[in-house]
């Protein structure tokens, strides 16, 4: 399984990897690869260009910011799992990292790059949208803010422009009094989830978002229900999905189970 | 059409290597056709199986789902690369061979480097922590109970022989 | 040395290369050299006329070298043009049907090889495949056993009902003795597709040698004489001109077995053609699509006992679904229907299998081979009857086990070697006692009252199997002592992971008398031993193993005879250490065996030191031929084991899960395993194939199946979704105890290992499942999903 010939560029900054995105409509931005590249492989995409970040110096980035974390469009899952500033700071990104694939695939893959993505199988861009947080992108017409919410538009699709490369990702603090959990199940450890959840509760506030369970990562508004009714409020707004893995049936039920987990599990961890 | 060709220098187990290769050049290609490096297995290209793991600036990282020109200015090691100078064993490699760690042999490079590198972040695993370094590598001979008890055993071996060792992240063993 | 090896836990020869990176498998061959690489194109559609291939833009690509298609084989040989060889003729396989090497009018699977590109490079052969421009005329895939029963539509037109074949086979009258049996069952179960999945894949690289006229063929396979014999053929050349030399091998489980495949054949004949070398390594998708899968049967049993659970008669019928082709025959449904009895009497039985051809890949051996099919079968029906009765399930078995004063045991069948099923040793109701204080069975009852107690649901599952091993035709070892005392070995079946240089060194050094680090074993070259059969059935220890000991034998033989006349002694008096013949009690009077090896050949010249030394002893008589009229020059010895019958080993698995009452999560708590494969030459390699094989089970148990649509796709074709079994899914720990009955049938008395962890597997966690539950599990394998669909059922 070997990729189909692309051109490749190797910008040495943002600005240069923005004007090489501008003059090659078929493009794409590489940065971690542990998602493009087995697609390449397989021939499922086929751009006529890479445009490689990994030489763009400063994009690695961690930093601490007035109510949250920045985590820059290079720095690693490993890196960010890593870090003590972020579990501090919003200790649900480091939950739900733990569960991305494996090892070796957090030593390479990147959070933003895992964002960008937009898979609704994956943990990173749930968790961005359940925090409320956002992600920088650089176009030609510069620098742009883009909330978690106006975020994904599809299965696998972001709206991040084809010319637009994704700087950095913003996570909100977790707030005094708040509280966070992350669960999922997966058929062999490591896998993607048959069905995850990570919950946020702060005072009333009860949210729980999803992934494997629709088509976009989906959050839902659980404030007001009553403990013994969270999982069916949840499934009331979901659309659980069959595969060759589970039953529609059977998501629904983890649904139902996790919910209820991690809604408590947020809920014990408060301060 | 031709393809384009890229110089890359590539730095494996402290040589460096000047190749031309094209952009879609994995780098788990590269190392087996381009530097004649057979060690590095290819058993599913898709970054799953773990057999073409090799370490980056010694953090272990897939060799199929990298290109090779995208691995110029990192220092590479292979399991090549974990033996000894002098032809000898590394202490990962002892213990897969007192274990008998491994059978047809074409996952083991892929876990004697993941453990290298997992060996030396973590010198002391727990057995669930020795478990959890080799879960994302595939073996289809051995069912996993001596590789479990080869990083036990190299865990061991390494403390015995190497106290002293630099971590280094260039290719000799450790 | 004085210790014997046969027995211990020697460490491996094989793993110096293999943990310095410096193993040389297939795709390692010829790497430094200029080599051409292959891509095939294969079939999208799983059933479909071909009406045209456009090649055309692909000629044009820089770096394609060749390009061929069925039209191009005919030029070849006529025999390339001909469908690939039906491997095991049976009188039952009335329609038998074989693929081309590149498919002519039509393919019958998702994989199946239509075009051969050469090129410079994978990468660029891979652009070249999908240039090739391909017209199909859609057929309607048959999918599934059921669909392929239905018969409403055809795998192959004149294949009426998708049959290849039906085979029945009666001891006694078992629907008779079922319908006047005091009690009665029927059960109607599933299992469903999997495969061996071997980490490397197929691969072949073929270099035509125009100096020596001859063709030199590397292939990752399991039979490196059926290979050869299969190329000779198909490209038209003798069997003397074609070398096949196995690398070594990344793993095979079975589906390195079939051959040839179509690569194995095409490789070569582009390597002719085009005077290069080439090349073909599949990947993984390839694996998926176009090697081989096993397992999927559906089966009806009916079953006649007593109060007691005795079996009185059992009838037993299942839809074996071999995929699209038969190159392998009816050996994995034979395999079901002779195995399927295990160590119990049935007193009266009949099996009857259709095997159904399917849009879908073909079907051969994996690991177990139809035996895992058939213990399904009969465990499962064992705590069926238990079940009924309200009996413990270890005592129904016992009730009906062959009991250790029995043997030998004639089933009264034929098995797959065309030779009758007669068990030749065994202890199963010591096994069985063995088997319940390992895992702790009686204690069981009161450890799951108290998991209840605390709102957890546990299950205990036993299973028990027997398994022919060491099937013949032969193997064959070739012994020789060099003059510097070093003792290479050849034996022509294969490796795979087994540690076969090392267990055979073994058994030399101890026959011999001479260091284990001196002998070097050679397996799967033509060129060393080219009579041969291969690896399956675990067979090599016992085939090659007693082939390898009688020719050690054989040069012994030689060795003393030769330093008698030297040492002017008698034979009897001699003994050999380390490679030294001496006197016993006389150290000084000695040989080594590299000088005894320079005195078997008497030549005019000395080369080395040995020659030098030799010369200080005197033999042969100057009045007589230097060689003698019955005798040959050098120090070789060279034997064959051919048995009259398979090997019978036997084990039982017993596990403990607990699933999980919310999300129907499986956990294995306990697994134990008590082993009988007679004696064992390396017991750290014997415990390595049980964890492997174990391992394997688990998959096939709880996670593994081929997902295939009703359009003939197969949805998950990689690692991704074809879900085999990380360290995290295996139990941390099994409990293994063994047992020693030894074979009659061969010197060493051993029995075969290499597929035991796999058989009993999905019977003993359905056994396990059922028990957790308390609901009925009929079709394995067995997911949280489906595990909760069944709780949803029977609610």
């Amino acid at each position: 399984m070997k990729p189909a010939p692309f051109a490749y560029r190797r910008p040495g900054s943002i600005a240069e990897a923005v004007e090489v995105l501008a003059g090659e409509p078929n493009a794409k931005v590489l940065a971690g690869g542990q998602s493009l590249v087995p697609l390449l492989s397989m021939r499922l995409a086929a751009p006529a260009m890479l445009v490689d970040i990994n030489g763009i110096p400063g994009l690695d980035k961690i930093s601490v910011e007035d109510g949250g974390v920045r985590v820059g469009a290079l720095a690693r899952h490993a890196a960010v799992l890593a870090s003590p500033d972020v579990r501090r700071v919003q200790p649900l990104v480091p939950l739900a990292l733990a569960n991305v694939a494996h090892a070796t695939i957090r030593n390479r893959g990147t959070t933003v790059g895992s964002i960008v993505h937009a898979d609704a199988a994956a943990e990173m861009p749930v968790v961005l949208s359940l925090l409320g947080g956002s992600l920088d992108v650089e176009g030609p017409s510069g620098r742009r803010t883009i909330p978690a919410s106006e975020l994904y538009l599809g299965p696998l699709e972001s709206s991040v422009g084809h010319d637009e490369i994704a700087v950095s990702a913003y996570f909100p603090a977790l707030a005094q009094g708040a509280g966070v959990a992350f669960e999922e199940i997966a058929r062999r450890h490591g896998d993607y989830a048959l069905v995850g959840a990570a919950a946020l509760v702060d005072g009333d506030s009860v949210k729980v978002g999803y992934l494997s369970v629709s088509d976009v990562p989906t959050v839902v508004d659980l404030t007001g229900v009553a403990d013994a009714d969270l999982g069916e409020a949840a499934l009331a707004q979901l659309d659980p999905a069959e595969d060759i893995h589970a039953s529609a049936a059977y998501r629904a039920q983890l649904v139902r189970v996790l919910t209820a987990r991690v809604v408590r599990s947020a809920r014990e961890g408060i301060q | 059409m031709t393809e384009e060709l890229h110089d890359v220098r590539l730095s494996v187990n402290g040589n460096t290597h000047e190749i031309r290769v094209p952009a879609r050049r994995l780098l788990s290609d590269a190392l087996r056709h381009d530097l004649k490096l057979t060690g590095t297995h290819v058993g599913c290209e898709h970054g799953v199986c773990g057999a073409c793991t090799i370490l980056v600036d010694g953090n272990p990282m897939r060799s199929c789902l990298m290109f090779a020109v995208s691995a110029e200015g990192s220092e590479i090691t292979t399991v090549e690369g974990l033996t000894n100078p002098d032809g000898s064993l590394g202490h990962v490699q002892q213990a897969f061979l007192e274990c008998h760690g491994l059978q047809c042999g074409f996952c083991t490079p892929g876990f004697l480097t993941t453990i290298t590198a997992g060996l030396r972040e973590n010198p002391t695993p727990t057995h669930e922590e020795a478990r959890d370094m080799i879960a994302g590598n595939l073996c289809r001979c051995t069912g996993y109970q001596n590789i479990v008890k080869a990083v036990e055993r190299a865990a061991e071996l390494g403390f015995e022989t190497d106290a002293s060792a630099p971590s280094s992240t260039t290719g000799s063993a450790s | 040395m004085t210790t014997k090896l046969m027995g211990q836990k020697v460490q491996r020869v094989e793993d110096q290369r293999f943990l310095r990176g410096l193993g040389r498998y297939v795709d390692d061959v010829a790497v430094e050299q200029d080599v051409l690489h292959a891509a095939v194109l294969r079939s999208p559609h799983a059933h479909a006329r071909i009406v045209d291939i456009d090649v055309e833009a692909v000629l044009d690509i820089e770096g394609v070298h060749a390009v061929f298609t069925w039209d191009d084989l005919a030029s070849c040989t006529p025999q390339m043009a001909e469908p690939l060889p039906l491997l095991i003729p049976h009188p039952a396989l009335t329609h038998g049907r074989t693929q081309y090497a590149l498919a002519k009018d039509e393919v019958n699977y998702v994989g199946e090889a239509i075009a051969f590109v050469v090129a410079e490079d994978r990468y660029i052969a891979e652009d070249a495949v999908g240039r090739i421009r391909v017209d199909y005329e859609f057929l309607p895939p048959v999918v599934g056993i059921d669909a392929a029963r239905a018969a409403k539509t055809l795998v192959h037109d004149d294949v009426p009902g998708n049959v290849g074949a039906r085979m029945e086979q009666n001891v006694g009258d078992a629907p008779a003795a079922i319908a006047k049996a005091p009690h009665r069952l029927e059960l109607d179960l599933t299992i469903e597709r999997s495969a061996c999945m071997p980490m490397e894949g197929r691969g072949t690289v073929a270099r035509w040698d125009p100096d020596l006229n001859r063709l030199q063929l590397w292939t990752s396979t399991q039979t490196s004489t059926g290979v050869r014999a299969a190329v000779a053929v198909k490209l038209g050349l003798d069997l003397g001109q074609v070398d096949v030399i196995t690398p070594d091998v990344g793993g095979g489980f079975g589906v390195k077995i079939n051959h040839p495949w179509p690569e194995e054949l095409l490789v070569p004949m582009a390597a002719r053609v085009l005077g290069r070398t080439v090349k073909f390594t599949e990947d993984r998708r390839e694996h998926f699509i176009s090697s081989a899968h096993e397992r999927g049967q559906v089966q009806h049993i009916e079953v006649g006992f007593d109060d007691d659970g005795r079996l009185l008669g059992l009838n037993v019928e299942f839809w074996h679904d071999h995929g699209a082709y038969t190159p392998y025959g009816l050996i994995v449904p034979i395999i079901t229907s002779t195995q399927l009895l295990g160590p119990y009497k049935p007193h009266n039985y009949r099996v009857v299998f259709e095997s159904l051809y399917t849009n879908t890949v073909i079907v051969t051996p994996y690991r177990g081979a139809g035996r895992p099919q058939g213990c399904y079968a009969m465990e499962r029906t064992m705590d069926a009857i238990a079940a009924y009765l309200g009996k413990d399930r270890a005592e129904v078995r016992a009730v009906n086990f062959i009991q250790p004063d029995e043997f030998p045991y004639d089933q009264g069948l034929i098995f797959q070697d065309g030779r009758e099923l007669e068990y030749d040793s065994g202890d199963y109701p010591a096994m069985l006692e063995k088997t319940k204080a390992l895992v702790g069975w009686d204690e069981f009852p009161a450890f799951k009252a108290e998991m209840a107690a605390q709102g957890r649901r546990v299950g205990i599952g036993l299973a028990c199997y027997v398994e022919g091993t060491g099937v013949g035709p032969y193997e064959g070892a070739h012994v020789h002592i060099e003059t510097s005392g070093k003792v290479k070995v050849a034996t022509g079946l294969t490796t795979q992971g087994q540690g076969h240089a090392t267990v055979f060194a073994q058994l030399v050094a101890d026959e011999l008398g001479v260091k284990f680090e001196d002998v070097e074993v050679v397996t799967g070259d033509t060129r060393r031993m080219p009579y041969a059969v291969g690896t399956f059935a675990s067979r090599a220890a016992v085939m090659s193993g007693s082939a390898i000991h009688l020719a050690a034998k054989r040069a012994k033989e030689k060795v003393l005879k030769i330093a008698a006349e030297a040492l002017e002694a008698s034979e009897d008096d001699l003994e050999i250490v380390d490679g030294v013949v001496s006197v016993k009690g006389s150290p000084g009077t000695s040989i080594d065996l590299g000088t005894v090896s320079v005195l078997s050949n008497p030549l005019r010249y000395a080369f080395d030191e040995a020659s030098k030394a030799a010369t200080q002893f005197s033999v042969g008589d100057p009045g007589k031929p230097p060689v003698a009229e019955d005798d040959e020059p050098g120090l070789e010895g060279k034997d064959f084991y051919s048995p009259e019958r398979a090997t019978f080993a036997s084990g039982m698995h017993a596990v403990i899960v607990e699933t999980d009452p919310e999300t129907a999560e499986i956990t294995i708590l306990k697994y134990a395993v008590v082993h009988d494969c007679g004696h064992l030459i390396n017991p750290m390699i014997v415990e390595g194939q049980i964890h492997g094989g174990v391992a394997q089970g688990v998959g096939g148990a709880l996670y593994e199946r081929m997902a295939y649509d009703e359009s003939g796709q197969l949805l998950n074709a990689s690692f991704m979704d074809f879900l085999m079994p990380y360290v995290t899914e295996v139990p941390d720990g099994i409990d293994i105890d063994h047992l020693e009955t030894p074979s009659p049938l061969n010197p060493l008395g051993i029995k075969g290992a290499g597929e035991a962890g796999v058989i009993p597997s999905a019977a003993v966690f359905a056994a396990a499942i059922e028990d957790a539950e308390g609901l009925t599990i009929k079709a394995m394998p067995i997911s949280p999903s489906e595990l909760y669909a069944l709780r949803l059922e029977n609610s």
